[in-house]
């Protein structure tokens, strides 16, 4: 039973208890007592109450903040709010252009967004509903600039035509149209590699990125979960029954990696790793290979250098589970003849698995959602889920798209963490 | 190695791969720490090991790096700004943190399960998201490239180390002394500090090093919510790497090596303490 | 009372004093040993003079960190080195400030400096030039296989040098070079670009050496690739590899072919609190004598009055010098199609 369960155990004993079922107590009693358990559960709770706020603050609300953003685009809306009013009565099923008043309003806020130096958030916003579309309004809105106001309340339509044939495409219109919702669902459409057509039906998108990237990052996560445990394994089994100060001493070697910033274990294996790096100057010294081989920057790289940092996590709670067999059980099976193999599968691993499952799920769920060491030597090959979120926030600048990316892999962080809970309790995450 | 009589010799040699697999793992762990050590006394400004080092040539080898390290302003700002940042966290992570893991050991808290876990969560949320909701959030407040903002949310991320390590030193905690101490007519405050306190010292302190490191180490939320003046180690290291790799990295490395050698050593020393009085060994 | 009076011309000093009360703003470059040159004849010089302190930080170009804080209004920035090829985009999407261009002090040898610098310098309502220089790619004599590559063409030919090239990881000039490469006369380039069919031009010739390509994201990563053989060729800034030669005596080569050049201007960014400061900086920054500074790096000056403080051994090694083999980078056409072509390079770069 997990340390969690047992405290919910404690607290159903305590409570039966404090009630007074049965306690053949006095009605005053009775109420003396639950008095008594409020006042402490409300002290219990005022212990508590900062931290959660601290945390709500802190930590919660910028989540949600980023799950809001993820349906919340008013960017569109406030840049051509009369264009969008006048493309209300607009027929965006039929193959015509809007009529030529709402080509005029249009215009007209084109030259002014042009000469707010606005035009460009426009352009960008419209270029992600369909792509190629950036140029077509931005050069059209250095041309309207230059017109004035009266030209363009009469014939702005006109000369919006001539700047760029494009406008004369009804896809632009109904892209302009569809951005100018407030809420939407088109990020996540994105992110999972859909859109709609032009009736509105949910339909692939031709380009298939992002479900590729999370399969990857979950490929690449699963990986790392099997190595680590893998190679965790029998160090964890050799500490658990080495003697107490033998084990004690090489702990410090499992426990030095953990404690050593992630910086500096990811700049090491960049000196490893690299062309002129210490594995290929040894090989190449050996006479093994005759040419540097390429690691670095791929997602072999990405693999062994997570697999570094994390098998720490996978150790602990191994090491920990193992130290609490009793040895007996293994050596009673050995020495009535078992073959070490089958002893080993039926009576030693499976008293290792609430261990084994712990770090395994730690391990998945921290690789999964990892940035800086793919980041650093993953090169184009080695990139997962997070660094393309990190790209969408800091390199192309859809925030929002991020933000819908970044609220799937929270879904899926989420779901582990509760199936983690449940197994281990939360509490119970090993830190040495 | 002694074996029990009843081991042939496929008992022995799978104990003996075993003890060499056991090696390979710790040499796997170690290796890559060690070897920077070094390369960062490189007298050449690249990542990889010359002639004249392996010769063990006196000339090839250098504290150039470290001398470059205390010679730019960069460095020495980013040092001082990982302290502050990790000092001032850690004071907030740790005060917040210690009377929540409190108020969570007590059988009496409602929605006990459901508060730790979302009390732990910062440990478990991918730091790209919540550097992503941070960024939205605290520009927002105007809390972005600000010391304040960056020190709150190294806060945020520290305290679940904190409850952890409190947690696990209150575990064996016997609640009866402090009813004793507030029924002898002990202040709560002086059963606090002179009840509770000495017995989650070592808890209360190993997590107080838990969230510094955790601060110290921390590199994602920097990257989207701190300035130019905020930079930190992790921070300069990442733009070092990204930009223009050469061993001054190495050396700021290896002090860091020598820091969380220092601190692992403080963790186990509490830790053993920890042990020793919660079975009560000491008085 | 004497207390009073005491405390009355402490305050009166302190007021005198405001003006030029020291300031501590943020400049951001490109960093290595263009940076270094910048911190040696730029900044080091402005903060001795005037007593403020500048916070001196690398990025890789684009503008996707301008964008960044301009948009949620966390401004960490206050100037910045921008390429021409992303300045019409940054000042046409609202990113920089407006530059008082009439503000700029003449010449050392008294010129107005409408007069002093060279047009293309202050064509730009946002920035100030400050650099002429050039993109080109460079090789390792000591890496290289199958001779001297000296045209674009053998930067593409991966039968005849075969090994790792180095690019960029962004579309501008890697397009440009792909039609170059393929055919397309240099003063075709940006029209042809214009086209769907261009660009998948474009695309098509650069899927012949995708698999020899390795990326980098910093000008400062080039001359470390080439030195590590990280890549046999590597595109870069002309002055990391004129350093890299000069100071550190490394065999490498630079091919003159097709290089695209461009200028890089100094800009304020928009919103920033140290706008004074920052236009102030960008006043002396960009005066004859700093401006000269730049020949350490092989860049050309922007004011005709600089090339008095220059040593004449280093003018053939400049951009200027090689104009006729180069393409003038075209900062409007990246203006329009940054944005999409930008997201077809991205989505290009993952299939």
């Amino acid at each position: 039973m997990s340390q969690a369960e047992l405290t919910a155990a404690h607290t159903a004993a305590s409570f039966n208890e404090d009630s007074g079922v049965d306690s053949g107590l006095t009605p005053e009693e009775k109420r003396q007592s639950k008095r008594n358990l409020r006042r402490r559960k409300l002290i219990a709770t005022a212990f508590v109450i900062p931290l959660i706020v601290f945390v709500l603050i802190a930590f919660i609300a910028p989540i949600g903040t980023m799950l809001y953003r993820s349906v919340y685009h008013p960017t569109v809306a406030q840049l051509i709010p009369e264009t969008l009013q006048a493309l209300q009565s607009w027929d965006e099923s039929g193959n015509s252009i809007p009529d030529t008043a709402t080509l005029n309003v249009f215009a007209k806020e084109l030259h002014y967004l042009a000469k707010e130096r606005r035009s460009g958030k426009l352009a960008e916003e419209i270029n992600r509903g369909l792509p190629g579309s950036s140029s077509t309004i931005k050069s059209s809105a250095r041309k309207l600039k230059k017109l004035d106001e009266a030209t363009l309340t009469s014939e702005g339509g006109e000369h919006l035509l001539a700047a760029k044939k494009q406008w004369q495409d009804v896809r632009i219109w109904r892209t302009m149209k569809s951005s100018g919702e407030i809420f939407t669902d088109s990020f996540y459409l994105t992110a999972t590699d859909l859109t709609r057509n032009e009736q509105g039906e949910i339909v692939a998108r031709d380009t298939n990125i992002y479900i590729k990237l999370f399969a990857k990052s979950l490929k690449i996560a699963l990986l790392i979960t099997f190595l680590t445990a893998a190679i965790g394994f029998p160090l964890a089994y050799y500490l658990a029954t080495a003697p107490a100060k033998v084990a004690n001493t090489l702990m410090v070697f499992v426990l030095l990696p953990f404690w050593t910033s992630l910086l500096v274990r990811t700049t090491a294996w960049i000196a490893i790793l690299q062309t002129n790096g210490v594995v290929n100057d040894f090989l190449m010294a050996l006479h093994i290979i005759s040419e540097p081989i390429e690691m670095l920057y791929t997602q072999f790289s990405t693999v062994i250098a997570m697999t570094h940092i994390l098998l720490p996590f996978m150790i602990l709670p191994l090491y920990s589970v193992m130290k609490g067999i009793d040895p007996s059980y293994f050596r009673a099976a050995l020495s009535l003849g078992a073959k070490p193999l089958s002893a080993f599968c039926r009576i030693y691993f499976p008293m290792t698995l609430p261990g084994l499952s712990a770090g395994a799920l730690l391990v998945f769920i921290i690789s999964i959602g990892y940035y800086i060491t793919p980041a650093l030597v993953g090169g184009t090959d080695g990139q997962m889920i997070s660094n393309i979120i990190a790209f969408h926030m800091q390199s192309s600048n859809n925030w929002e798209l991020a933000a819908a990316l970044g609220s799937i892999l929270l879904i899926l962080i989420t779901l582990l963490y509760w199936i983690y809970d449940r197994l281990v309790g939360v509490s119970n995450i090993k830190l040495g | 190695m002694q074996f029990p009589k009843y081991f042939n010799f496929w008992h022995k040699l799978g104990m003996h791969s075993l003890r060499l697999t056991a090696w390979a793992v710790l040499a796997f762990l170690m290796l890559p720490i060690l070897v920077i050590i070094p390369l960062s006394f490189n007298v050449e400004p690249y990542f990889s090991f010359t002639e004249g080092m392996l010769a063990f040539d006196p000339d090839a080898y250098s504290l150039k790096w470290y001398a470059e390290i205390i010679n730019d302003d960069k460095w020495i700002l980013a040092i001082k700004n990982s302290f502050l940042i990790g000092a001032a966290a850690t004071v907030i992570a740790t005060v917040l943190g210690t009377l929540a893991a409190i108020g969570l050991s007590r059988a009496d808290m409602p929605l006990q399960r459901m508060i730790m876990a979302i009390l732990l969560s910062p440990m478990i949320v991918p730091l790209i998201i919540t550097a992503a909701g941070m960024y939205f959030f605290y520009t927002q407040l105007g809390l972005a490239g600000s010391y304040l903002g960056v020190i709150i949310a190294h806060a945020a991320l520290g305290t679940p180390f904190v409850i952890i390590t409190v947690n696990a030193a209150l575990s064996g905690f016997d609640y009866s002394l402090v009813r004793a101490s507030l029924g002898m007519g002990a202040s709560p405050s002086y059963t606090f500090f002179k009840v509770i306190m000495p017995l989650i010292r070592p808890g209360v302190i190993s997590g107080s090093l838990f969230a510094f490191i955790t601060s110290f180490d921390e590199v994602v939320v920097i990257l989207f919510l701190a300035g130019p003046e905020q930079r930190t180690i992790p921070r300069q290291m990442f733009s070092g790497l990204r930009e223009q790799i050469n061993p001054t990295i190495l050396a700021v490395a290896v002090l860091l090596v020598v820091v969380s050698a220092l601190l692992l050593l403080t963790i186990e020393y509490l830790r053993a303490r920890g042990e020793r009085i919660r079975t009560g060994q000491i008085s | 009372m004497k207390h009073l009076k005491r405390f009355g011309a402490a305050l009166a000093l302190c007021t005198a004093m405001s003006p030029a009360m020291a300031e501590q703003f943020t400049a951001v470059s490109f960093g290595g040993a263009y940076g270094a040159a910048q911190q040696k004849h730029m900044l080091d010089p402005f903060m001795e003079k005037t007593g403020h302190k500048i916070l001196f930080e690398n990025y890789s170009g684009g503008i996707a960190e301008l964008k960044a804080q301009v948009e949620s209004g966390n401004i960490l920035w206050d100037v910045v080195d921008v390429e021409v090829i992303d300045l019409e985009r940054a000042c046409s999407e609202g990113l920089l400030e407006v530059f008082p261009q009439d503000t700029l002090p003449p010449g050392d040898d008294g010129v107005a400096a409408k007069d002093d610098f060279i047009p293309q310098a202050l064509a730009n309502e946002c920035g100030v030039g400050n650099i002429i220089w050039t993109i080109l790619y460079a090789y390792n004599q000591d890496t290289i296989k199958g001779g001297n590559p000296n045209s674009i063409d053998d930067f593409f030919n991966t039968q005849k040098f075969p090994g790792k090239r180095a690019l960029r990881k962004r579309p501008q000039v890697n397009l440009e070079w792909a039609l170059i490469a393929d055919g397309v006369p240099k003063n075709e380039v940006y029209d042809l670009l214009s086209t769907d069919e261009g660009q998948a031009r474009a695309f098509a010739k650069l899927d012949t050496i995708k698999n020899d390509l390795v990326w980098f994201d910093s000008w400062s990563q080039v001359p470390q690739l080439l030195n590590d053989g990280g890549a046999i060729m590597a595109q870069s800034a002309n002055g990391r590899i004129f350093d890299a030669i000069q100071k550190d005596n490394k065999p490498f080569e630079m091919v003159w072919d097709a290089h695209v050049y461009d200028l890089d201007v100094w800009a304020v960014v928009r919103g920033s609190k140290k706008k004074e400061v920052a236009e102030e900086f960008i006043r002396f920054a960009t005066g004859s004598k700093p401006e000269s500074g730049m020949q350490d790096v092989a860049y050309g000056p922007t004011r005709k009055s600089a090339y008095a403080y220059m040593d004449d051994a280093i003018l053939p090694k400049l951009p200027s010098a090689h104009l006729d083999e180069g393409l003038k980078a075209s900062g409007e056409f990246w203006a329009d199609y940054g944005e999409s072509l930008g997201e077809k390079f991205n989505e290009w770069l993952l299939n």
